[in-house]
């Protein structure tokens, strides 16, 4: 990228709501359904229906807003946005215009000296539309999606680079998962993100002309598709052509942007008050009774990780990524004398082979009590570290209490120092080779004896008790 | 009884249903040997289905034989063309609903189904409510029972022309500038306009959504009270609805006024009134007086504003309102476009009439960018003054009479070629709507022709409780 252009780069988020039914009708918000199985006159537009609002709808945003430190206007009203497509049952959509749920706020990226907060100019709730779907000679709609709730979260254009996206859209994700507002379930299209991005030289403060490239639906796509956009735009501009106000789109399997539409042919949306809903009277009362249903947010609950758990802050930083691990380690935490090796089983085995089988903690037979008496078990001397991996594998298939498995199996650690050294006594004997080389101080070879002891015991035997039987037997002798 | 059943008023009917002395199946067959012989001549139905409503009527009758009792059981009900009834077509007046049958009831149907009404059939009106006269109608021509060469007026012309001329008992209208108080005044019938949330609009293909109201049309005043209590109240499918108690209105009627204070507002007697339809109120004014009403002058200044705000905001509403029929979901669908655009275009074009077309042109136009503030936004403000003057008027009094329109009803034909003309024959309707009140129109005398005169009751939010009582007490005199 040429140095003298600097991207500025804004996000429009739409994050479907967590909430049971749609937003102005009892219907299901169930995704994959048969089409146009969860619809009914409401959110089909029939004559003569009309919407009651989701109060649950409202609360997620609100709790949104709160979190990200927006300000919850205390009037906010919904508007009738117009235009036609097949998709939109009523040919207008009810959003939210000039008075929105939730005004500013910020979410914070990076970390440590590099942090920084990106504005978010707005929120807004609206309802989401139907789906085109075409077949070889006709077209048709599924409905099943019209209406479902809708969070339009708005940054200011101040993204900086395509990582700063990326970042910022983590981010938020997290957020809106530890909040609980959404599933953020790209794959179920929960969240879709408008990007409009402007280059300018550097030092200028006034924006250039953006381009917008709309309905991206995974993170990494906007990623690349800005990498793309900012260096066609550098291009233009160095070629000394202008860049032309316009709506494009990402073609992922090309790797470019085309251009969809002009500004000239814009709709005008025709914005009015939507008249069958009443205004949002928000009490500070109400509004401070949800902001008590807060959650911890991730870097809140990492500094605390740290200094609760004494855990490094890269550790606290990689179990907060996702609240439902946060929450799974401190449950396991609660239930092993040591949170901080309840850390490290987390961090290597519990998230090495969820990413191998690429799976999430829900779905994990293991609970965090199991884990907990796992750790116990294993910091006690019950079982060796070798024997609990091995059970913390088989919980990781099959579920299962650790103190049965251990006792099923009969995996329980050799301490009793009388089986310990007939276990020596046979191995020391069998082995005179071996024996002489450590005597003549090739000392490596201890461990030789140690992993004969072990294969003896099969496996059941401490270690580290069975080295310094061996090297105490070893010297005595000499 | 049957034969002449047709002729009673509803809440005489019920009585007989209910002493046995009569049957609903009678009722509803004497109802549709009228419509047979009369609906050529005023083409007030736009659709019967003769079979289910004498189904209807026979399991009313077995229900009442079971024991039930309902409030409305075995009554018919005529409905109009733009409230859905579960089964049923709902057409508004339009080519563009052709083939939709409603998957639902309105509210207001449920409520009085569950009451045990029956619905024999839907009235004619102007095609989206759009109109004054139900010329407008894509479907057909209603004409007045009183004298088939003038309109019924609308746009609830057929509800009004049925009660008129003896084809239902009652009826269901819509106003949302004074689509049931005109009608009902040109058919000489009682209508009612309530308050803004009063009854659940749930169901009612919306014209205009801030101004729209059902209400009931009726042969008097009790019958009109009687219905409104069972529709009205709070309903969780529309929001706008009041959480208001609703009163039980037919235990309200008096025969006198006393202690009653009345408005004449001075605006509108208007200039280039008819002088019958004049002297018509102002007797009727001088009957209130002798009830024992107080009668004073009151003002309302910004009248002569209401026509250029109504339009506005009703076409602004409208535009949107209308813009789900589109050929994708229901209704009509002109084939053979090749993409969305153009059918949108083809079936728009030939799903609506004239009137509508220039409703929607003119309400997108409001709502323009560029235009927005200077139309809608100002008619908004001029809406809250409206409504400043109706407060400040019933400051001074309960209630305010004034004719319901300048004129009587006028020839099929004559007006329909200027909207202008027609849509100023909404000026003194229409404020009502704008600011939310209720009203009512009450027969007040007839013109040297024979043409009925509407005596119009206004009254303040939920003060339909006063306009009746003034309605009741007035009717009674009158036929007395």
């Amino acid at each position: 990228m040429s140095g003298e252009f600097v991207p500025a780069i804004g996000l429009e988020l739409h994050v479907q709501l967590k909430t049971v039914s749609k937003m102005f009708c009892g219907c299901s918000t169930a995704y994959g359904m048969e089409p146009n199985t969860q619809v009914c006159p409401v959110c089909l537009g029939y004559p003569g229906a009309m919407p009651v609002m989701n109060g649950e709808a409202i609360r997620l945003t609100v709790l949104t807003g709160l979190v990200i430190g927006s300000r919850i206007g205390s009037f906010s009203k919904f508007d009738r946005k117009s235009y036609f497509y097949p998709d939109m049952p009523k040919n207008y959509q009810i959003s939210q215009y000039d008075q929105p749920l939730c005004i500013g706020g910020g979410v914070e990226i990076g970390t440590g000296v590099k942090s920084r907060t990106i504005g978010v100019t707005r929120i807004h709730l609206e309802e989401d539309v139907g789906k085109n779907m075409h077949f070889r000679n006709q077209s048709g709609v599924d409905f099943n999606r019209a209406g479902v709730p809708l969070m339009e979260i708005v940054s200011e254009p101040v993204l900086a680079s395509p990582e700063e996206a990326y970042d910022y859209l983590l981010a938020l994700k997290q957020i809106l998962q530890y909040a609980d507002v959404s599933d953020c379930n790209l794959e179920e299209g929960n969240v879709r993100c408008d990007v409009n991005c402007s280059l300018r030289p550097e030092g200028q403060t006034e924006l250039g002309t953006k381009t917008e490239i709309k309905n991206m639906n995974t993170f990494k796509g906007v990623f690349h598709a800005l990498k793309y956009e900012i260096g066609r735009q550098v291009e233009v501009l160095d070629g000394g052509g202008r860049v032309v106000q316009e709506t494009r789109r990402w073609d992922p399997d090309a790797g470019v942007t085309q251009p969809m539409r002009a500004k000239e042919d814009a709709h005008d949306y025709r914005y009015f008050p939507e008249p069958d809903l009443a205004p949002v009277l928000l009490s500070a009362g109400q509004v401070q009774e949800w902001s008590r249903g807060l959650p911890e947010l991730p870097r809140a609950k990492r500094e605390r990780f740290v200094k609760q758990y004494g855990i490094p802050d890269y550790d606290a930083g990689v179990l907060v990524a996702d609240r439902h691990v946060a929450d799974y380690y401190e449950n396991a935490a609660r239930c092993a004398p040591d949170a901080k090796a309840v850390s490290n089983w987390m961090m290597t085995e519990m998230l090495r082979l969820l990413a191998e089988r690429g799976t999430d903690i829900s779905r994990v037979p293991v609970t965090p009590g199991a884990l907990g008496m796992l750790v116990r078990l294993a910091g006690d001397g019950t079982i060796n570290s070798n024997t609990a991996k091995e059970v913390f594998a088989e919980m990781f298939e099959k579920g299962g209490d650790p103190v049965e498995i251990v006792k099923r199996r009969g995996l329980t650690q050799i301490t009793d120092s009388g089986a310990l050294e007939g276990f020596v006594d046979q191995v020391l004997r069998e082995n005179p080779g071996p024996v002489a080389e450590v005597r003549s101080g090739k000392t490596v070879t201890v461990k030789y004896l140690i992993g004969q002891v072990m294969k003896l015991s099969k496996g059941k035997a401490d270690p580290r008790a069975v080295s310094e039987l061996i090297e105490a037997k070893i010297k005595r002798g000499a | 009884m049957p034969g002449s059943a047709a002729d009673m008023t509803m809440c005489t009917a019920l009585d007989l249903l209910q002493a046995g002395k009569l049957s609903s199946r009678d009722l509803v067959r004497g109802l549709l040997d009228r419509i047979r012989n009369s609906d050529c001549l005023t083409g007030a139905y736009v659709d019967i289905d003769e079979a289910d409503a004498l189904r209807q009527a026979d399991a009313a009758d077995a229900a009442r034989a079971s024991g039930a009792r309902g409030r409305l059981l075995g009554m018919p009900i005529a409905v109009k063309d733009v409230i859905n009834v579960e089964g049923q077509s709902c057409r508004c007046g339009s080519r563009i609903l052709e083939g939709y049958v409603s998957p639902y009831d309105a509210t207001a149907i449920a409520r009085l189904r569950s009451e045990g009404a029956i619905f024999v059939g839907r009235t004619n009106m102007d095609e989206f409510a759009m109109g004054s006269s139900t010329e407008n109608s894509a479907l057909k021509v209603t004409r007045n029972p009183v004298n088939p060469e003038y309109v019924p007026g609308g746009s609830s012309g057929g509800s009004a022309a049925a009660v008129g001329g003896g084809e239902a008992i009652a009826a269901l209208g819509t106003d949302t500038g004074g689509s049931i108080r005109q009608p009902a005044a040109f058919c000489g019938c009682v209508g009612l306009k309530p308050t803004y949330g009063r009854v659940s609009r749930y169901g009612l293909t919306a014209f205009a959504s801030s101004l729209d109201q059902i209400g009931p049309i009726t042969r008097d005043v009790r019958d009109a009270a009687k219905l409104l209590e069972v529709i009205a109240g709070l309903d969780s499918m529309d929001s706008t609805t009041a959480d208001r108690p609703v009163p039980v209105y037919t235990d309200l009627l008096r025969d006198t006024l006393t202690g009653v204070r009345l408005g004449l507002p001075r605006e509108y007697f208007v200039k280039g009134m008819q002088p019958e339809v004049e002297k018509a109120v102002r007797s009727a004014v001088d009957v209130c007086r002798g009830l024992g009403a107080e009668v004073v002058d009151v003002s309302l200044p910004h009248t002569e504003y209401a026509i250029a705000t109504y339009y506005i905001i009703a076409t602004a509403e409208a535009s949107a309102n209308l813009a789900r029929f589109d050929g994708v979901r229901y209704g009509l669908r002109v084939p053979g476009a090749k993409d969305p655009v153009e059918m949108y275009g083809t079936t728009r074009a030939a799903g609506f009439g004239p009137e509508v077309k220039r409703r929607i042109i003119l309400g997108t136009y409001v709502l323009s960018s560029g235009y927005y503030d200077a139309y809608y936004v100002c008619a908004q403000k001029v809406r809250t003054l409206i409504r400043q003057d109706f407060d400040e008027a019933f400051r001074q009094c309960d209630a305010l009479l004034a004719p319901v329109t300048p004129t009587a009803a006028y020839r099929i034909g004559e007006r329909i070629g200027d909207p202008l003309v027609m849509y100023l024959g909404d000026i003194l309707t229409a404020p009502v709507n704008l600011a939310g009140i209720c009203a009512m129109s009450v027969p007040c005398g007839k013109t040297g022709q024979g043409l009925p005169v509407g005596l119009q009751i206004l009254g303040p939010e939920f003060g339909e409780s006063a306009i009746l009582r003034v309605g009741y007490a007035y009717e009674s005199a009158r036929i007395a």
